[in-house]
Protein backbone atom coordinates (compact mmCIF):
# COMPACT_ATOMS: atom_id res chain seq x y z
CA UNK A 1 0.00 0.00 0.00
CA UNK A 2 2.90 2.86 0.67
CA UNK A 3 3.91 2.57 -2.90
CA UNK A 4 0.05 3.56 -4.11
CA UNK A 5 -0.41 6.83 -5.30
CA UNK A 6 -2.30 9.82 -4.10
CA UNK A 7 -4.93 8.88 -7.00
CA UNK A 8 -5.12 5.47 -5.87
CA UNK A 9 -5.09 5.77 -2.32
CA UNK A 10 -7.38 8.63 -2.91
CA UNK A 11 -10.15 6.17 -4.55
CA UNK A 12 -9.51 3.89 -1.75
CA UNK A 13 -10.98 6.46 0.66
CA UNK A 14 -13.74 6.92 -1.47
CA UNK A 15 -14.41 3.37 -1.95
CA UNK A 16 -14.17 3.03 1.60
CA UNK A 17 -11.85 -0.08 1.61
CA UNK A 18 -9.75 2.51 3.98
CA UNK A 19 -10.31 4.83 6.44
CA UNK A 20 -8.01 8.27 6.41
CA UNK A 21 -7.22 7.50 10.41
CA UNK A 22 -6.01 3.81 9.52
CA UNK A 23 -4.14 5.21 6.24
CA UNK A 24 -2.31 8.51 8.50
CA UNK A 25 -2.00 5.27 11.23
CA UNK A 26 0.15 3.54 8.75
CA UNK A 27 2.24 6.45 7.73
CA UNK A 28 2.60 7.58 11.17
CA UNK A 29 4.10 3.85 12.17
CA UNK A 30 6.29 3.92 9.51
CA UNK A 31 8.38 7.42 10.56
CA UNK A 32 8.28 6.07 14.16
CA UNK A 33 10.53 3.29 12.35
CA UNK A 34 12.36 4.87 9.95
CA UNK A 35 12.68 8.52 10.65
CA UNK A 36 15.51 8.42 13.67
CA UNK A 37 17.70 7.45 11.01
CA UNK A 38 16.61 9.39 7.84
CA UNK A 39 15.61 12.48 10.11
CA UNK A 40 13.03 13.54 6.98
CA UNK A 41 10.31 14.81 10.09
CA UNK A 42 11.38 17.21 12.21
CA UNK A 43 7.76 18.01 13.86
CA UNK A 44 5.14 15.56 14.47
CA UNK A 45 2.14 16.11 16.17
CA UNK A 46 -0.12 12.79 16.08
CA UNK A 47 -2.96 14.66 18.09
CA UNK A 48 -3.20 17.35 15.36
CA UNK A 49 -2.88 14.88 12.01
CA UNK A 50 -5.18 11.92 13.58
CA UNK A 51 -8.10 14.60 14.56
CA UNK A 52 -7.86 16.06 10.71
CA UNK A 53 -8.14 12.25 9.55
CA UNK A 54 -10.96 11.88 11.70
CA UNK A 55 -12.33 15.25 10.03
CA UNK A 56 -11.59 13.71 7.20
CA UNK A 57 -13.19 10.53 7.40
CA UNK A 58 -16.41 12.46 8.18
CA UNK A 59 -16.70 14.20 5.49
CA UNK A 60 -16.12 10.87 3.12
CA UNK A 61 -18.65 9.49 5.14
CA UNK A 62 -20.55 12.40 3.83
CA UNK A 63 -19.78 12.28 0.57
CA UNK A 64 -18.20 15.53 1.00
CA UNK A 65 -14.69 14.05 -0.41
CA UNK A 66 -12.49 15.85 -2.67
CA UNK A 67 -9.43 14.54 -4.51
CA UNK A 68 -6.63 14.98 -1.96
CA UNK A 69 -9.74 14.51 1.65
CA UNK A 70 -7.97 12.16 4.19
CA UNK A 71 -4.63 11.97 2.21
CA UNK A 72 -1.24 12.75 4.74
CA UNK A 73 0.86 15.12 2.82
CA UNK A 74 4.58 16.09 4.82
CA UNK A 75 4.27 19.81 5.13
CA UNK A 76 7.65 21.40 4.25
CA UNK A 77 8.97 23.55 7.82
CA UNK A 78 8.88 26.78 5.72
CA UNK A 79 5.43 27.19 5.97
CA UNK A 80 3.88 28.50 9.28
CA UNK A 81 0.92 26.39 10.69
CA UNK A 82 -1.32 27.14 12.85
CA UNK A 83 -0.58 25.49 16.68
CA UNK A 84 2.46 23.70 14.99
CA UNK A 85 5.70 24.38 15.71
CA UNK A 86 7.64 26.44 12.89
CA UNK A 87 11.31 26.42 12.73
CA UNK A 88 12.49 26.80 9.06
CA UNK A 89 15.49 24.07 9.84
CA UNK A 90 16.81 27.26 12.18
CA UNK A 91 17.72 27.36 15.80
CA UNK A 92 16.26 31.11 15.15
CA UNK A 93 13.03 29.55 15.28
CA UNK A 94 13.42 26.46 17.09
CA UNK A 95 10.27 27.18 19.74
CA UNK A 96 8.10 29.29 17.25
CA UNK A 97 4.86 28.10 17.10
CA UNK A 98 3.00 29.67 14.50
CA UNK A 99 0.14 31.76 15.19
CA UNK A 100 -1.62 31.64 12.05
CA UNK A 101 -1.95 29.37 8.56
CA UNK A 102 0.10 29.68 5.59
CA UNK A 103 -2.43 30.11 2.37
CA UNK A 104 -0.72 26.65 1.41
CA UNK A 105 -1.61 25.17 4.81
CA UNK A 106 -5.13 26.81 4.92
CA UNK A 107 -5.65 25.22 0.92
CA UNK A 108 -4.71 21.50 1.88
CA UNK A 109 -6.97 21.81 5.22
CA UNK A 110 -9.90 23.30 3.06
CA UNK A 111 -10.11 20.15 0.78
CA UNK A 112 -9.56 17.87 4.06
CA UNK A 113 -6.02 16.65 3.58
CA UNK A 114 -3.77 16.02 6.47
CA UNK A 115 -0.83 17.43 7.42
CA UNK A 116 1.38 14.14 8.88
CA UNK A 117 4.42 16.56 10.00
CA UNK A 118 6.58 19.09 9.07
CA UNK A 119 9.58 18.13 7.03
CA UNK A 120 13.17 18.85 7.63
CA UNK A 121 15.12 20.86 5.23
CA UNK A 122 18.55 23.48 5.09
CA UNK A 123 18.37 26.59 7.28
CA UNK A 124 15.57 28.79 5.77
CA UNK A 125 15.76 27.38 2.69
CA UNK A 126 19.55 28.10 2.09
CA UNK A 127 21.34 24.93 0.95
CA UNK A 128 21.61 22.07 -2.28
CA UNK A 129 22.52 19.24 0.63
CA UNK A 130 20.18 19.89 3.67
CA UNK A 131 23.21 19.69 5.73
CA UNK A 132 22.75 23.06 6.65
CA UNK A 133 19.58 22.26 8.94
CA UNK A 134 19.64 22.85 12.38
CA UNK A 135 17.78 19.52 13.06
CA UNK A 136 20.34 17.49 11.80
CA UNK A 137 21.16 16.33 8.31
CA UNK A 138 18.71 14.00 6.32
CA UNK A 139 19.62 10.79 4.84
CA UNK A 140 19.09 9.77 1.30
CA UNK A 141 17.33 6.61 1.35
CA UNK A 142 18.61 5.02 -1.93
CA UNK A 143 22.22 5.42 -0.14
CA UNK A 144 22.12 6.45 3.64
CA UNK A 145 25.29 7.80 2.86
CA UNK A 146 24.49 10.20 0.66
CA UNK A 147 22.61 13.64 1.31
CA UNK A 148 18.80 13.58 -0.42
CA UNK A 149 19.83 17.53 -1.99
CA UNK A 150 17.72 21.04 -0.55
CA UNK A 151 16.22 22.79 0.94
CA UNK A 152 13.49 20.39 0.56
CA UNK A 153 15.35 17.44 1.43
CA UNK A 154 13.31 16.59 4.27
CA UNK A 155 10.46 16.51 2.24
CA UNK A 156 11.73 14.58 -0.85
CA UNK A 157 13.16 11.86 1.75
CA UNK A 158 9.95 11.63 3.40
CA UNK A 159 8.45 10.66 0.12
CA UNK A 160 11.09 8.32 -1.20
CA UNK A 161 11.30 6.39 1.66
CA UNK A 162 7.29 6.31 1.51
CA UNK A 163 7.04 7.88 4.80
CA UNK A 164 4.06 9.97 3.01
CA UNK A 165 2.19 9.72 0.22
CA UNK A 166 3.22 13.17 -1.02
CA UNK A 167 4.65 16.53 0.35
CA UNK A 168 5.11 20.15 -0.48
CA UNK A 169 8.35 21.95 -1.10
CA UNK A 170 9.82 25.49 -2.17
CA UNK A 171 12.14 26.06 -4.70
CA UNK A 172 14.04 29.75 -4.88
CA UNK A 173 16.92 28.25 -7.04
CA UNK A 174 15.90 24.83 -6.98
CA UNK A 175 14.87 23.17 -4.10
CA UNK A 176 12.14 21.24 -5.29
CA UNK A 177 13.79 20.09 -8.64
CA UNK A 178 17.19 19.18 -7.49
CA UNK A 179 16.20 16.90 -4.29
CA UNK A 180 13.31 15.15 -6.25
CA UNK A 181 16.27 14.46 -9.02
CA UNK A 182 18.43 13.17 -6.15
CA UNK A 183 15.83 10.91 -3.84
CA UNK A 184 13.72 10.06 -7.09
CA UNK A 185 10.63 11.66 -7.27
CA UNK A 186 8.78 14.33 -9.42
CA UNK A 187 8.61 17.89 -8.12
CA UNK A 188 7.56 20.79 -9.72
CA UNK A 189 7.94 24.12 -9.16
CA UNK A 190 5.26 26.49 -11.12
CA UNK A 191 5.35 29.62 -12.75
CA UNK A 192 6.46 32.57 -10.20
CA UNK A 193 2.99 34.11 -8.55
CA UNK A 194 0.88 31.20 -9.01
CA UNK A 195 1.12 30.05 -5.43
CA UNK A 196 1.03 32.07 -2.66
CA UNK A 197 3.68 32.71 -0.82
CA UNK A 198 1.40 34.25 2.05
CA UNK A 199 2.84 31.97 5.35
CA UNK A 200 5.83 30.74 3.85
CA UNK A 201 8.60 32.01 5.15
CA UNK A 202 10.62 34.36 3.00
CA UNK A 203 13.93 33.83 1.85
CA UNK A 204 14.32 35.70 -1.68
CA UNK A 205 11.01 36.74 -2.20
CA UNK A 206 10.77 37.07 -6.07
CA UNK A 207 12.23 33.78 -6.44
CA UNK A 208 10.10 31.88 -4.05
CA UNK A 209 7.82 29.59 -4.85
CA UNK A 210 6.02 26.29 -3.49
CA UNK A 211 5.15 23.37 -5.31
CA UNK A 212 4.32 19.68 -5.44
CA UNK A 213 6.53 16.71 -4.50
CA UNK A 214 4.77 13.56 -5.21
CA UNK A 215 5.38 9.74 -6.72
CA UNK A 216 4.06 10.71 -10.30
CA UNK A 217 3.08 14.00 -12.06
CA UNK A 218 -0.76 12.68 -11.65
CA UNK A 219 -0.55 13.43 -8.51
CA UNK A 220 1.15 16.37 -8.78
CA UNK A 221 -1.43 17.81 -11.24
CA UNK A 222 -3.84 17.03 -8.15
CA UNK A 223 -1.83 18.90 -5.68
CA UNK A 224 -1.13 22.31 -8.16
CA UNK A 225 -5.27 22.00 -8.36
CA UNK A 226 -5.04 22.70 -4.50
CA UNK A 227 -1.90 24.61 -4.20
CA UNK A 228 -2.44 27.21 -7.08
CA UNK A 229 -4.56 30.42 -6.77
CA UNK A 230 -5.15 34.25 -6.54
CA UNK A 231 -4.21 35.41 -3.02
CA UNK A 232 -4.42 39.05 -2.14
CA UNK A 233 -1.87 39.09 1.17
CA UNK A 234 0.56 38.23 -1.32
CA UNK A 235 1.67 41.11 -3.39
CA UNK A 236 3.06 39.29 -6.00
CA UNK A 237 0.13 36.55 -6.32
CA UNK A 238 -1.27 36.74 -10.15
CA UNK A 239 -4.82 36.90 -10.38
CA UNK A 240 -6.07 34.27 -12.86
CA UNK A 241 -9.01 32.07 -13.55
CA UNK A 242 -8.63 28.65 -11.75
CA UNK A 243 -7.08 25.98 -13.84
CA UNK A 244 -7.41 22.32 -14.19
CA UNK A 245 -3.69 20.66 -14.04
CA UNK A 246 -5.47 17.37 -14.70
CA UNK A 247 -6.83 18.09 -18.22
CA UNK A 248 -4.14 17.61 -20.37
CA UNK A 249 -2.87 14.35 -18.53
CA UNK A 250 -3.44 12.03 -21.35
CA UNK A 251 -3.20 14.00 -24.65
CA UNK A 252 -0.74 12.50 -27.15
CA UNK A 253 2.89 13.79 -27.43
CA UNK A 254 2.97 13.66 -30.99
CA UNK A 255 4.28 16.66 -33.03
CA UNK A 256 5.61 17.97 -29.01
CA UNK A 257 9.14 20.61 -30.22
CA UNK A 258 11.44 19.53 -26.71
CA UNK A 259 13.74 21.71 -27.09
CA UNK A 260 17.63 20.44 -26.05
CA UNK A 261 19.91 23.60 -24.52
CA UNK A 262 23.40 22.78 -25.56
CA UNK A 263 24.37 24.58 -22.49
CA UNK A 264 22.41 22.20 -20.12
CA UNK A 265 24.63 18.90 -22.15
CA UNK A 266 28.85 20.99 -22.00
CA UNK A 267 31.37 20.46 -19.81
CA UNK A 268 30.49 20.01 -15.88
CA UNK A 269 27.36 17.57 -16.36
CA UNK A 270 28.02 13.93 -15.60
CA UNK A 271 28.65 11.21 -18.27
CA UNK A 272 26.13 9.17 -16.14
CA UNK A 273 23.50 11.74 -15.38
CA UNK A 274 24.19 12.88 -19.61
CA UNK A 275 23.23 8.79 -20.40
CA UNK A 276 20.67 8.55 -18.51
CA UNK A 277 19.15 11.48 -19.43
CA UNK A 278 19.57 10.68 -23.37
CA UNK A 279 18.16 7.61 -22.57
CA UNK A 280 14.38 9.75 -21.62
CA UNK A 281 15.08 12.06 -24.28
CA UNK A 282 14.71 8.85 -26.80
CA UNK A 283 12.12 7.48 -24.91
CA UNK A 284 10.40 11.09 -25.82
CA UNK A 285 11.22 10.39 -29.52
CA UNK A 286 9.15 6.94 -29.17
CA UNK A 287 6.25 9.01 -27.79
CA UNK A 288 6.13 11.22 -31.29
CA UNK A 289 8.41 14.19 -30.19
CA UNK A 290 10.12 16.08 -32.40
CA UNK A 291 14.21 17.26 -30.70
CA UNK A 292 15.92 20.41 -31.97
CA UNK A 293 18.67 21.58 -30.41
CA UNK A 294 18.30 25.60 -28.33
CA UNK A 295 20.69 27.42 -26.95
CA UNK A 296 20.44 29.35 -23.77
CA UNK A 297 23.55 31.49 -23.59
CA UNK A 298 23.38 33.45 -21.13
CA UNK A 299 23.18 30.00 -18.39
CA UNK A 300 26.38 30.27 -16.81
CA UNK A 301 25.39 33.92 -15.76
CA UNK A 302 22.82 32.26 -13.74
CA UNK A 303 24.79 31.56 -10.50
CA UNK A 304 26.48 34.74 -9.74
CA UNK A 305 23.08 36.73 -10.68
CA UNK A 306 21.01 34.38 -8.10
CA UNK A 307 24.08 35.08 -5.49
CA UNK A 308 23.35 38.77 -5.83
CA UNK A 309 19.64 38.79 -5.91
CA UNK A 310 18.99 35.79 -3.44
CA UNK A 311 21.59 36.66 -0.17
CA UNK A 312 19.75 40.79 -1.03
CA UNK A 313 16.84 39.79 -0.41
CA UNK A 314 17.47 37.29 2.12
CA UNK A 315 19.45 40.02 4.05
CA UNK A 316 16.52 42.13 3.91
CA UNK A 317 14.21 39.42 4.83
CA UNK A 318 16.14 38.30 7.72
CA UNK A 319 16.14 41.71 9.52
CA UNK A 320 13.21 40.43 10.89
CA UNK A 321 14.86 37.97 13.52
CA UNK A 322 15.94 40.98 16.05
CA UNK A 323 15.02 38.58 19.00
CA UNK A 324 12.43 41.45 20.05
CA UNK A 325 8.55 39.96 18.76
CA UNK A 326 9.57 36.52 18.09
CA UNK A 327 12.60 33.66 17.80
CA UNK A 328 15.94 33.59 19.63
CA UNK A 329 16.85 35.99 22.09
CA UNK A 330 20.51 36.00 23.37
CA UNK A 331 20.35 34.90 27.26
CA UNK A 332 23.42 37.32 28.19
CA UNK A 333 23.47 41.00 26.14
CA UNK A 334 24.42 44.84 27.14
CA UNK A 335 22.54 47.65 25.02
CA UNK A 336 20.06 46.99 22.50
CA UNK A 337 22.51 47.14 20.12
CA UNK A 338 24.47 44.35 21.42
CA UNK A 339 21.11 42.28 21.69
CA UNK A 340 20.61 41.92 18.33
CA UNK A 341 24.38 41.18 17.46
CA UNK A 342 24.45 38.10 19.90
CA UNK A 343 20.85 37.02 18.93
CA UNK A 344 21.41 36.87 15.21
CA UNK A 345 24.99 35.43 15.94
CA UNK A 346 23.55 32.97 18.00
CA UNK A 347 20.47 31.68 16.01
CA UNK A 348 21.82 31.74 12.61
CA UNK A 349 24.04 28.45 10.90
CA UNK A 350 26.99 29.49 9.33
CA UNK A 351 25.67 29.45 5.63
CA UNK A 352 22.79 31.50 6.28
CA UNK A 353 25.22 34.35 7.74
CA UNK A 354 27.27 33.83 4.66
CA UNK A 355 24.15 34.91 2.51
CA UNK A 356 22.91 37.96 4.89
CA UNK A 357 26.63 39.15 5.57
CA UNK A 358 26.80 38.88 1.38
CA UNK A 359 23.47 40.76 0.87
CA UNK A 360 24.36 43.28 3.05
CA UNK A 361 27.10 43.86 1.44
CA UNK A 362 25.88 43.52 -2.19
CA UNK A 363 23.86 46.60 -1.33
CA UNK A 364 25.78 48.94 1.32
CA UNK A 365 26.45 52.44 0.00
CA UNK A 366 27.93 52.48 -3.65
CA UNK A 367 27.99 49.26 -4.54
CA UNK A 368 24.50 49.00 -5.43
CA UNK A 369 24.55 49.72 -9.35
CA UNK A 370 27.41 47.53 -9.46
CA UNK A 371 25.92 44.59 -8.23
CA UNK A 372 22.32 44.21 -7.61
CA UNK A 373 21.22 46.68 -10.43
CA UNK A 374 23.61 44.80 -12.56
CA UNK A 375 22.64 41.82 -11.57
CA UNK A 376 18.66 42.39 -11.93
CA UNK A 377 19.70 43.24 -15.78
CA UNK A 378 21.36 40.36 -16.55
CA UNK A 379 18.14 38.46 -15.13
CA UNK A 380 16.40 40.05 -18.24
CA UNK A 381 18.75 38.46 -20.78
CA UNK A 382 18.69 34.86 -19.02
CA UNK A 383 14.42 35.49 -19.03
CA UNK A 384 14.95 36.76 -22.85
CA UNK A 385 17.21 33.37 -23.46
CA UNK A 386 14.30 31.39 -22.73
CA UNK A 387 11.69 33.69 -24.65
CA UNK A 388 14.15 32.99 -27.90
CA UNK A 389 14.39 29.24 -26.83
CA UNK A 390 10.50 29.61 -26.80
CA UNK A 391 10.01 30.99 -30.22
CA UNK A 392 11.31 27.46 -31.40
CA UNK A 393 9.89 24.81 -28.94
CA UNK A 394 6.79 23.88 -27.10
CA UNK A 395 8.96 22.53 -23.74
CA UNK A 396 12.57 22.27 -22.86
CA UNK A 397 14.09 19.35 -21.22
CA UNK A 398 17.76 18.53 -20.06
CA UNK A 399 19.29 17.29 -16.98
CA UNK A 400 17.81 18.56 -13.26
CA UNK A 401 21.30 18.88 -11.56
CA UNK A 402 24.57 17.64 -12.86
CA UNK A 403 25.39 14.79 -10.40
CA UNK A 404 23.68 11.98 -8.81
CA UNK A 405 23.38 12.41 -5.06
CA UNK A 406 26.99 13.60 -3.46
CA UNK A 407 27.73 11.75 0.22
CA UNK A 408 27.45 13.78 3.05
CA UNK A 409 30.24 16.35 4.14
CA UNK A 410 31.82 16.24 0.35
CA UNK A 411 30.88 19.66 -0.26
CA UNK A 412 29.82 21.15 3.19
CA UNK A 413 32.60 23.09 3.19
CA UNK A 414 33.03 24.60 0.01
CA UNK A 415 30.16 26.85 -0.86
CA UNK A 416 31.07 27.73 -4.46
CA UNK A 417 31.00 23.90 -5.14
CA UNK A 418 27.67 23.78 -3.66
CA UNK A 419 26.44 26.38 -5.49
CA UNK A 420 27.53 24.57 -8.96
CA UNK A 421 24.55 22.20 -7.89
CA UNK A 422 21.99 24.02 -9.18
CA UNK A 423 23.69 25.55 -12.20
CA UNK A 424 20.66 24.05 -14.07
CA UNK A 425 18.09 24.73 -12.28
CA UNK A 426 18.25 28.73 -11.11
CA UNK A 427 17.67 30.41 -14.57
CA UNK A 428 14.63 28.89 -14.48
CA UNK A 429 13.60 30.80 -11.06
CA UNK A 430 15.16 33.81 -12.33
CA UNK A 431 13.17 34.07 -14.82
CA UNK A 432 9.71 33.07 -13.04
CA UNK A 433 9.45 30.12 -15.25
CA UNK A 434 8.04 26.83 -14.43
CA UNK A 435 10.41 23.48 -14.23
CA UNK A 436 10.23 20.14 -12.65
CA UNK A 437 12.16 17.09 -12.53
CA UNK A 438 11.04 13.42 -12.52
CA UNK A 439 12.69 10.19 -12.29
CA UNK A 440 14.68 8.89 -15.49
CA UNK A 441 16.39 6.54 -14.36
CA UNK A 442 19.71 5.64 -12.18
CA UNK A 443 23.63 5.55 -12.38
CA UNK A 444 25.53 3.18 -10.24
CA UNK A 445 27.77 4.70 -7.66
CA UNK A 446 31.24 4.20 -7.08
CA UNK A 447 30.24 1.24 -4.08
CA UNK A 448 27.45 -0.33 -5.99
CA UNK A 449 24.51 1.81 -5.26
CA UNK A 450 21.67 2.67 -7.52
CA UNK A 451 21.35 6.29 -7.59
CA UNK A 452 18.10 8.00 -8.89
CA UNK A 453 18.93 10.95 -11.74
CA UNK A 454 16.43 13.08 -12.77
CA UNK A 455 14.89 14.74 -16.37
CA UNK A 456 14.22 18.61 -15.96
CA UNK A 457 11.22 19.76 -17.85
CA UNK A 458 10.74 23.61 -18.28
CA UNK A 459 7.76 24.88 -19.83
CA UNK A 460 6.95 28.45 -20.98
CA UNK A 461 4.70 30.73 -18.47
CA UNK A 462 1.82 29.11 -17.21
CA UNK A 463 2.34 25.78 -19.24
CA UNK A 464 2.43 23.39 -16.58
CA UNK A 465 -0.70 21.75 -17.82
CA UNK A 466 1.83 20.70 -20.67
CA UNK A 467 4.62 19.95 -18.75
CA UNK A 468 2.40 17.55 -16.47
CA UNK A 469 1.57 15.78 -19.75
CA UNK A 470 4.54 15.37 -21.10
CA UNK A 471 5.79 13.74 -18.16
CA UNK A 472 2.53 11.99 -17.54
CA UNK A 473 3.53 10.42 -21.21
CA UNK A 474 6.82 9.34 -19.59
CA UNK A 475 4.79 7.22 -16.55
CA UNK A 476 3.16 5.50 -18.36
CA UNK A 477 5.62 3.49 -21.09
CA UNK A 478 8.37 3.80 -17.96
CA UNK A 479 8.47 2.85 -14.41
CA UNK A 480 11.22 4.46 -12.79
CA UNK A 481 8.96 6.82 -10.62
CA UNK A 482 7.26 3.55 -8.84
CA UNK A 483 10.67 1.72 -7.94
CA UNK A 484 11.38 2.00 -4.17
CA UNK A 485 14.88 2.36 -2.39
CA UNK A 486 15.85 -0.89 -0.48
CA UNK A 487 15.74 -1.31 3.10
CA UNK A 488 12.51 0.85 4.04
CA UNK A 489 9.83 -2.15 3.79
CA UNK B 1 36.76 43.63 -5.48
CA UNK B 2 38.87 41.93 -2.34
CA UNK B 3 38.19 42.11 1.27
CA UNK B 4 39.69 42.45 4.24
CA UNK B 5 38.77 40.75 8.16
CA UNK B 6 38.29 44.49 8.72
CA UNK B 7 35.35 44.45 5.95
CA UNK B 8 33.93 41.57 6.90
CA UNK B 9 33.76 43.14 10.37
CA UNK B 10 31.80 46.26 9.13
CA UNK B 11 30.00 44.89 6.89
CA UNK B 12 28.86 41.83 9.63
CA UNK B 13 28.19 45.03 12.30
CA UNK B 14 25.29 46.26 9.47
CA UNK B 15 24.15 42.98 9.27
CA UNK B 16 23.74 42.86 13.15
CA UNK B 17 25.14 39.70 13.62
CA UNK B 18 28.38 39.62 16.11
CA UNK B 19 31.46 38.03 14.88
CA UNK B 20 35.00 37.06 16.63
CA UNK B 21 38.15 38.31 15.10
CA UNK B 22 39.01 34.10 14.12
CA UNK B 23 35.33 33.90 12.65
CA UNK B 24 36.02 36.89 10.55
CA UNK B 25 38.88 35.18 9.32
CA UNK B 26 37.59 32.03 8.06
CA UNK B 27 34.35 34.25 6.75
CA UNK B 28 36.88 36.07 4.53
CA UNK B 29 38.19 33.04 3.13
CA UNK B 30 34.53 31.67 1.87
CA UNK B 31 33.19 35.16 0.95
CA UNK B 32 36.49 36.26 -1.19
CA UNK B 33 35.41 32.65 -2.84
CA UNK B 34 31.94 33.74 -3.18
CA UNK B 35 32.56 37.64 -4.65
CA UNK B 36 34.97 35.80 -7.17
CA UNK B 37 32.05 34.10 -8.19
CA UNK B 38 29.84 37.14 -8.74
CA UNK B 39 32.52 39.02 -10.11
CA UNK B 40 31.80 37.45 -13.66
CA UNK B 41 29.23 39.71 -13.96
CA UNK B 42 31.03 42.16 -14.30
CA UNK B 43 32.34 40.79 -18.17
CA UNK B 44 28.67 41.57 -19.38
CA UNK B 45 27.76 45.03 -21.48
CA UNK B 46 24.47 45.66 -20.01
CA UNK B 47 23.63 49.26 -20.93
CA UNK B 48 20.13 50.53 -21.77
CA UNK B 49 18.76 47.33 -20.75
CA UNK B 50 15.74 47.35 -18.09
CA UNK B 51 16.60 45.58 -14.76
CA UNK B 52 13.87 43.22 -14.57
CA UNK B 53 12.17 42.23 -10.59
CA UNK B 54 8.77 40.53 -11.58
CA UNK B 55 8.34 37.81 -14.72
CA UNK B 56 5.15 39.58 -15.29
CA UNK B 57 4.50 42.63 -16.62
CA UNK B 58 1.94 43.56 -13.22
CA UNK B 59 1.75 46.53 -11.03
CA UNK B 60 1.36 46.61 -7.49
CA UNK B 61 -2.16 46.12 -6.19
CA UNK B 62 -4.54 49.13 -4.47
CA UNK B 63 -6.82 48.15 -1.71
CA UNK B 64 -9.44 50.45 0.13
CA UNK B 65 -7.57 51.91 2.80
CA UNK B 66 -9.90 50.03 5.56
CA UNK B 67 -8.95 47.85 8.73
CA UNK B 68 -8.72 44.14 7.39
CA UNK B 69 -6.82 42.57 10.62
CA UNK B 70 -8.44 42.11 13.67
CA UNK B 71 -6.28 42.62 17.44
CA UNK B 72 -3.86 39.27 18.40
CA UNK B 73 -2.05 41.09 20.29
CA UNK B 74 -1.92 38.44 22.99
CA UNK B 75 -1.78 35.64 20.44
CA UNK B 76 1.30 37.21 18.97
CA UNK B 77 3.00 38.39 22.44
CA UNK B 78 2.41 34.71 23.33
CA UNK B 79 5.41 33.92 21.09
CA UNK B 80 7.64 36.98 21.95
CA UNK B 81 10.94 36.18 24.06
CA UNK B 82 10.07 39.09 26.53
CA UNK B 83 7.00 41.12 27.50
CA UNK B 84 5.27 42.80 29.89
CA UNK B 85 2.06 44.39 30.03
CA UNK B 86 1.03 43.72 26.48
CA UNK B 87 4.62 45.62 25.93
CA UNK B 88 7.84 43.68 24.34
CA UNK B 89 10.54 44.15 26.47
CA UNK B 90 13.90 45.04 25.26
CA UNK B 91 17.00 47.14 27.16
CA UNK B 92 16.74 50.84 28.15
CA UNK B 93 17.40 52.59 24.92
CA UNK B 94 16.70 56.54 26.62
CA UNK B 95 19.09 57.13 29.34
Amino acid sequence: MINKSLKQLGAMLQGKEISSVELTQEFLNRIDRLNPEINAFITLDKDKTLAQAKHADSLLAAGKGTALTGLPIGQKDIFVAKGWRTTCGSKMLETFIGPYDADIIERFDGVGAVNLGKTNMDEFAMGSSNETSYFGKVQNPWDRSRVPGGSSGGSAAAVAARLCAAATGTDTGGSIRQPASLCGLSGLKPTYGLASRFGMIAFASSLDQSGPMAKSCEDMALMMNVITGFDKRDSTSLNREKEDYTRDLSKPLAGLKVGLPKEYFAEGLGADVAKVVNEAIAEYKKLGAEIVEISLPNTQLSIPVYYVLAPAEASSNLSRFDGVRYGHRAKEYGDLMDMYCKSRAEGFGAEVKRRILIGTYVLSAGYYDAYYLKAQQIRRLIAQDFENAFKQCDIIMGPTAPSTAFKAGEKADDPVAMYLQDIYTIAVNLAGLPGMSIPAGFAPSEDGKRLPVGLQIIGNYFDEARMLNAGHAYQQVTDWHTQMPEGIE
Amino acid sequence: MSLNSADIKRIAHLARIEVSDTEAEATLTKLTGILGLIEQMQAVDTKGIVPMSHSQDVTQRLRDDVVTETNQRELFQSIAPAVEGGLYLVPKVIE
